[in-house]
């Protein structure tokens, strides 16, 4: 018997996509952010409040990931900007692969900014590096504190929290100091922004999103 | 859930190491390297992996998985520890913002052929 030793990485062939796609991201100067949650914590209500107050010179595309439907995609259409839908027929997470096929057809010269929004799921995404500058988390209040450390890896993976929901903390049971250190606890330098679809941390979000843009386009922001 | 995309992913790689070895070479096992930061979970993994192998080629393959712990760095007094529970902080001088140096892996180590 004899061994042979491979030292790859198992999701070899999503890497190198990947790769592929963030070489175009950043030949065309576009951010690309991935957004990942648990289903239901406020994802496309985030994106339609961002798509509500952007800039509309500013060329932002979506692709939007589910198991099934194309409801997303429509709820963030009526603003305007080009979006897609990446309907993974049963599929937990996105790849590559599928950001690939769906940019496809799309040129993407000009554009600006990319968001993608995965499909609703902590555990999953977290491993498909998709070509993104940035994986951004999404915590809503009406879930648990601890989330943070019950799944570790995407919050140490991403950028951003965003603590969404805070126009519910005064009906629920959701201590938002301990949820904050329970994510910095597992990602010291992770940073947080808490929103509401009110209106509450969207302006602080919005400049969020255009430093990293101003970075991208300057050259100062290159995503490895 | 996507235990059994990253097992496919596993043996299409084989099915390519395979090629470039000669002509009846039998892989007997293969050694995984999961860090606790993957997003895989271990049980999920060799479930499914028994599902995909069964009745195919791959049937007697045997699957060895090694899970590595989340490890940090200091980037002050460059001390590394095993972050236990979590908690990122350095033991040694109070530093918060360490670097992971290990736990990330998903990673096809070695496989083993029958000769």
């Amino acid at each position: 018997m004899s061994q042979i030793v491979v030292e790859k990485k198992v999701l070899n062939e999503n890497q190198k996509l990947a790769a592929e796609l963030r070489e175009k991201f950043r030949e065309h100067k576009i951010l690309v952010v991935n957004i990942i949650s648990s289903p239901g914590s406020g994802k496309t209500t985030l994106l339609e409040r961002t798509l509500e107050r952007m800039d509309k010179s500013k060329r932002v595309v979506l692709l939007t990931g589910d198991l099934q439907t194309e409801n997303d995609a429509k709820r963030l259409a009526q603003w305007g900007f080009p979006v897609k839908q990446i309907i993974t027929g049963g599929t937990c997470h996105l790849d590559a692969r599928m950001i690939e096929k769906h940019l496809a057809e799309w040129p993407l010269d000009g554009f600006d900014v990319l968001i993608i929004e995965n499909v609703g799921n902590l555990v999953c995404p977290t491993s498909y590096d998709l070509g993104e500058h940035f994986k951004i988390v999404i915590l809503s209040v009406t879930e648990g504190e601890d989330k943070p450390l019950k799944y570790p890896s995407i919050f140490v993976k991403s950028e951003l929290m965003i603590l969404s929901k805070v126009d519910l903390l005064p009906y629920v049971p959701f201590d938002a100091e301990l949820a904050k250190k329970n994510a910095r606890s597992v990602h010291p330098g992770i940073e947080i922004i808490e929103t509401s679809s009110k209106g509450e941390g969207l302006d602080q979000w919005m400049k969020w999103l255009e430093e990293k843009l101003a970075a991208v386009k300057s050259g100062e922001l290159v995503s490895a | 859930m996507h235990e059994l995309s990253i097992v496919s992913s596993v043996l299409d790689q084989l099915e390519d190491l395979k090629k470039q070895q000669p002509e009846g070479t039998v892989f007997s096992k293969v050694g995984l390297r999961v860090g606790e930061l993957a997003g895989v979970d271990v049980d999920c993994l060799r479930f499914g992996f028994e599902c995909v192998v069964k009745d195919t080629n791959w049937e007697h393959l045997v699957l060895e998985i090694e899970q590595v712990a989340r490890r940090q760095q200091c980037p002050g007094c460059k001390e590394e520890f095993q972050a236990e529970n979590w908690a990122t902080a350095c033991p040694k001088c109070g530093e918060a913002a360490t670097i992971t140096i290990a736990g990330e892996e998903l990673q096809i180590a070695y496989v083993e052929v029958d000769e």
